[in-house]
């Protein structure tokens, strides 16, 4: 299947010369949320801006959906939604009228029904006829996200669309996704949440510098470059970990009560086995053995230092 | 042609000119009457007939011409820079438009209110001063060619403005001095010699004598070329606006 997002050697240079994209490839499936996760500056919004049209490519090609974004602008666009990282809206204007502003640009007819459903969807129908001055900050985001639905994209680009709103709303947002996802509707969205890319994302790309550092599958980058954790609870707490334990680097904690054992799921031997078979040569008797996996958060936070860390 | 979102611009734009319709309205109504009543009134009845008109009638084509393309520029260029200032152009740069399309919304738009206002304006004259038009048509085309031609001119500042100084700045400085220069109040012809002469380089001469024309049938410049100059300063502008969309200048990087 052709992807319907297809970026080849993506490069942007500004005016004095920073380099804000540095050669990025990037293919995304139809349906699938990616989320594109990087510090601040990374050039997230560059990418999300030059695939839009907002801002030039100095060099490389995109794709959308079959169509140049330059020599088919049109049809390309057209299938683009962006809710922008930044509130822009014009304040004197009524919500319902901005929202069909926008339909009407993206070059679809009226369509009532639509334009109410998707304000009801955001909970935005109550607010219809209010200035967008009048609404809260929150308010005014569920206001760009009815703006980039009512052409009804395919693609839609979400930057950092959960920055600086409260707990309700990343929850509907989180829900509209899903939404959008099973109409088919392709979802790239920048946030620094991990847990938001944890939850609703299916492939996560990182992005410092530039450069696309990784893009994988969310689960398999879990499992391939998650930190895992052993616990292994005793009955009768202990004052020290014993000698014939003291290879493994174990930390003792709860009061003496658990022995923590740190391992790489990318190593080809765990050690957990010997680990284990140690444990109970030594006559320990065992309560509980808990395994956990460090979050999306600490591969990314690994991940980034890494990386600009070779490049200094 | 997306003209969807041509219909879009245009109705949104209007929309903010009929929230402001009392102060839209108001306030050349109320400007022209104190012209009337100041030059036409008071002074005019001391001055004597220009060309065979009353001054109170004859100043009725530069009052319109002065208020239509101050309209036109204002309008058109806070209709673009606004969206500028304010960050809302992201949606017009990312949408399936082409800028002919955009410039088609935002002119148009700014050119109907002009034109409203100069209609208002011509309606309040008939109030005060006996006016005779010897060639509506003739004046229906400088009057929607006036309209047009600013309004694009007021794009193009609203483009280039990086604040809102800049904004009133090119009206401010340039156009309202062509326009009192540019035969609103007096025929070139009674001007020195050298004042006609430096004075046939003010565009606007072109535009208030071919309008003045269409009222009394007298000009001070050939109506032929009036005609061609309000084209060629279209043409021009049209020509700044297409290579303002070419290169992104001021709106894309």
């Amino acid at each position: 299947m052709t992807p319907i997002l297809d970026v080849r050697q993506l490069r942007k240079s500004y005016a004095d010369g920073f380099e804000a994209l540095k050669g990025v490839d990037l293919q995304i499936e139809q349906g699938e949320i990616l989320a594109l996760l990087g510090p601040n500056g990374a050039g997230k919004t560059t990418l999300i801006s030059t695939v839009c049209g907002i801002t030039r490519a100095t060099s490389g090609q995109v794709i959308v959906g079959g169509h140049d974004i330059l020599t088919e602008f049109r049809a390309a666009r057209t299938m683009i939604g962006l809710v922008p990282q930044e509130i822009n809206l014009e304040p004197f204007e009524k919500v319902i009228n901005t929202v069909q502003f926008s339909r009407g640009l993206f070059g679809k007819p009226r369509d009532d029904a639509t334009i109410e459903r998707i304000l009801r969807q955001l909970s935005l129908w109550d607010k219809k006829d209010n200035q967008i001055r009048a609404l809260s900050g929150g308010m005014k985001r569920r206001v760009l996200i009815a703006k980039a639905l009512s052409h009804e994209p395919r693609l839609l680009f979400l930057d950092e669309p959960t920055a600086g709103v409260d707990v309700e709303l990343r929850k509907d947002m989180w829900e509209i996704v899903e939404g959008l996802k099973a109409d088919g509707v392709t979802i790239v969205l920048t946030t620094h949440y991990i847990e938001e890319a944890e939850a609703i994302a299916d492939r996560v790309g990182v992005i410092a510098k530039g450069e696309l550092l990784l893009i994988e599958e969310k689960a398999s980058l879990m499992a391939r470059m998650g930190q895992k954790q052993l616990d292994v609870q005793l009955s009768e707490p202990l004052e020290a970990v014993p000698d014939a334990l003291a290879r493994y680097n174990l930390t003792l904690c709860d009061n003496g009560c658990t022995l923590t054992y740190a391992y790489d799921t990318r190593a080809e031997r765990t050690g957990i086995t010997k680990l284990l078979r140690d444990v109970s040569e030594t006559g320990l008797v065992l309560r509980d053995v808990v395994t956990r996996q460090s979050s999306l958060e600490d591969i990314f936070v690994g991940l980034v230092q890494d990386e600009t860390g070779d490049a200094a | 042609m997306n003209w969807s979102a041509i219909r879009a611009i245009y109705v949104f734009e209007m929309a903010r000119f009929f929230r402001t319709l009392a102060q839209s309205f108001l306030s050349p109504v109320l400007s022209t009457s104190l012209y009337f009543v100041v030059f036409g009134a008071a002074i005019g009845s001391r001055i004597q007939e220009i060309e065979g008109v009353s001054y109170g009638a004859f100043i009725v084509p530069g009052l319109i011409m002065l208020s239509v393309i101050t309209q036109a520029i204002s309008n058109a260029s806070f209709g673009i820079y606004f969206p500028k200032f304010i960050g809302t152009i992201y949606e017009l740069l990312s949408a399936p438009v082409s800028f002919l399309e955009i410039v088609a919304g935002y002119v148009g738009a700014a050119a109907t209110k002009a034109l409203f206002i100069g209609v208002i304006i011509l309606i309040t004259a008939f109030f005060f001063v006996d006016v005779t038009i010897q060639h509506p048509l003739a004046m229906v085309a400088f009057l929607l060619l006036t309209c047009l031609s600013f309004a694009l001119l007021g794009f193009i500042i609203g483009i280039w403005a990086g604040s809102f100084e800049q904004l009133q700045l090119v009206p401010l400085l340039v156009v309202t001095p062509l326009v009192f220069l540019g035969g609103s109040f007096y025929s070139i012809s009674m001007l020195p010699p050298v004042w006609q002469t430096i004075s046939y380089f003010n565009p606007v001469v072109y535009l208030i004598s071919g309008f003045r024309w269409a009222f009394f049938g007298s000009a001070d410049v050939p109506i032929a070329v009036s005609l061609f100059a309000i084209a060629g300063f279209t043409a021009a502008c049209l020509l700044v606006i297409g290579w303002i969309f070419k290169t992104g200048w001021r709106i894309r990087q």
